[in-house]
């Protein structure tokens, strides 16, 4: 591999990271200085914005209420999602190729496709307004993406261990926690990190699921820009908020990314 | 063949997943279908009305109009991302503190909220106070929103922003997969850099390729929040891609039966394309090796 300095990746760096400066320097910018003209770097910053923000709970508490659902999708996407990979990498059952198939067909359907049938699923269910309700509904982009990652990392796991584990009387449960999770810890790292990334991201179906206690900050901000120029810097500091989350998941599966993302495939 | 008893195991390890796709994708996309074949009045009374619904949609050209946008955005990106990401990826160093960071930053737009990406580029191009519109202006173009082909430029500009990193990061991570003596064997029969790369490393990059390829390809021809935060299918309707038409169809005229008919259309092209990909992806992983037993 490469191991000489380029200047390739600097470049793409930059051009990463100009919109992102951009975001900051206008959410530092105070409205008289934003509406006059054009400035490179805030002139007189201030913190107002970020200020409205702390200070009115129907701003911030949407960063809690994102967390929250993101976190619990993660959460059922694994724990349904390795069985399911373990099945699908050692067993040839009945249809499971065309299952396989017909499960990452959903991940391909926009949440457009789907969102009026699963507002009026989890509104008979009485759930509309919960954090479950989005946790569930992120699940048929998420699980089937979950299980054909994990499904690569399972696969690289040689069979002749579970055989091993069978003969030291290790049951399928014992033989999950002991041998075959730590060895696919990237690729559940790598899954997770998936999880969160689509779910986090998502607005449409977790806007129209939620209505006051439990709305995500993506849906807080669309209803804000109704009054669109007025709140270009209260978005701004409401964009710069959102990074947080997605920074801190990076640093904290970045030890397993790069090995992770080979989706299981080293050899 | 495998036994009853397997089946049943494998079965019974699917079952959370089963659940939990019936709820949130095969009922949500039975209704749908139900939508598409019957007329409602006011949601309560359901008519069968057939195939008309199909008729309608596959009679209007404004649906192959969107169609074509839709294909012609996602043909584009993957034009433009996946050799750029590519490019990128062999230009990282493959380890160090630089490395590292690299791998930090370049996930950080990946991981931001598709309407704070559509924020971010709609106030980069603010007329007067746009970093970017005004940057245009001072090397003397005029940089026009009601233009659709200076809309088509920024909404792809967006979305390689976006998106591109993706690429990089399987790619990279795929090439570490690559043992050294690989490239010392090159060294020695005096491959060039092309042929090291057109020979060693582009077969290693199948099995990532085909996976950003579909991710991306998914992604961007179901392109929603970003492209109406920043142009609301403007100007005209020149960025009016599918799942704008959807939603305008079926939440904001509430028209079920033609917005359900675009839907299943829609998810029949996808579903085929998906198919095309996966299966080239699926030889070539484990299930292969299984067919015999």
């Amino acid at each position: 591999m490469n191991q000489r300095f380029s200047i390739v990746p600097v470049f793409y760096l930059a051009f990463l990271l100009i919109p992102l400066y951009w975001l900051l320097t206008m959410s530092f910018k105070p409205m008289k200085e934003l509406a006059g003209q054009l400035t490179l770097y805030p002139k007189s910053p201030t913190l107002d914005h970020y200020q409205v923000i702390f200070s009115d709970s129907s701003w911030y508490l949407g960063y809690l209420n994102a967390t929250v659902y993101v976190l619990m999708n993660v959460a059922i996407c694994l724990v349904a999602a390795i069985p399911a990979a373990y099945a699908f990498s050692r067993y040839r059952f009945f249809g499971s190729r065309s299952l396989f198939f017909g499960l990452l067909a959903f991940r391909m359907m926009s949440p457009a496709i789907l969102l009026i049938p699963i507002v009026q699923i989890f509104s008979d269910l009485n759930l509309i307004d919960t954090y479950i309700a989005v946790a569930l509904a992120h699940c048929f982009f998420n699980l089937p993406i979950a299980i054909w990652i994990l499904e690569g990392f399972i696969s690289s796991v040689p069979a002749e261990l579970d055989e091993l584990a069978r003969i030291d009387g290790y049951n399928l449960a014992t033989y999950f926690r002991k041998i075959l999770l730590p060895e696919i810890a990237p690729g559940i790292a790598v899954t997770a990190f998936f999880c969160f990334l689509f779910s986090w991201t998502e607005v449409i179906l977790s806007n129209a699921l939620t209505t006051i206690d439990v709305k995500p900050i993506g849906a807080i901000m669309s209803r804000v820009s109704s009054v669109f120029t007025a709140n270009v810097p209260i978005l701004s500091a409401a964009g710069v908020l959102t990074l947080i989350p997605g920074i801190l998941i990076v640093i904290l599966v970045r030890r397993h990314l790069t090995r992770g993302f080979s989706m299981g495939r080293v050899d | 063949m495998a036994s009853t008893a397997q089946h049943r195991l494998a079965y019974g390890l699917l079952s959370p997943t089963l659940v939990l796709m019936i709820l949130s994708g095969v009922i949500p996309f039975a209704i749908v279908i139900y939508f598409s074949l019957h007329d409602t009045f006011a949601g309560e009374h359901y008519i069968w009305v057939g195939t008309t619904w199909y008729e309608q949609v596959l009679g209007s050209a404004e649906f192959y109009a969107a169609l074509l946008r839709s294909l012609g955005f996602s043909i584009l990106a993957l034009a433009i991302q996946l050799p750029l990401g590519i490019y990128i990826a062999l230009k990282l160093p493959a380890q160090g503190l630089l490395s590292k960071l690299y791998i930090i930053i370049f996930a950080i737009p990946l991981l931001m909220p598709v309407i704070v990406v559509g924020y971010i580029w709609r106030f980069l191009v603010l007329p007067k106070i746009g970093l970017l519109s005004e940057f245009v202006a001072l090397l003397g173009w005029n940089y026009d929103l009601n233009d659709p082909v200076v809309v088509w430029i920024t909404l792809i500009l967006m979305d390689t922003w976006h998106w591109t990193s993706l690429v990089v990061l399987l790619c990279f991570a795929g090439l570490r997969t690559l043992p050294d003596a690989y490239y010392q064997a090159a060294a020695i029969d005096g491959a060039g850099r092309w042929a090291i790369f057109r020979h060693i490393q582009l077969p290693k990059l199948r099995l990532v390729l085909l996976i950003a390829g579909l991710l991306r390809f998914m992604d961007s021809f179901i392109i929603y929040t970003e492209a109406y935060v920043l142009a609301r299918g403007g100007p005209g309707v020149s960025t009016n891609f599918l799942s704008l038409e959807l939603i305008q169809t079926a939440t904001i005229q509430f028209d079920l039966g033609e917005g359900g008919a675009m839907a299943v259309i829609y998810a029949t092209i996808v579903v085929v394309v998906a198919w095309l990909f996966f299966s080239r992806i699926i030889p070539s992983q484990s299930m292969k090796s299984q067919e015999g037993t």
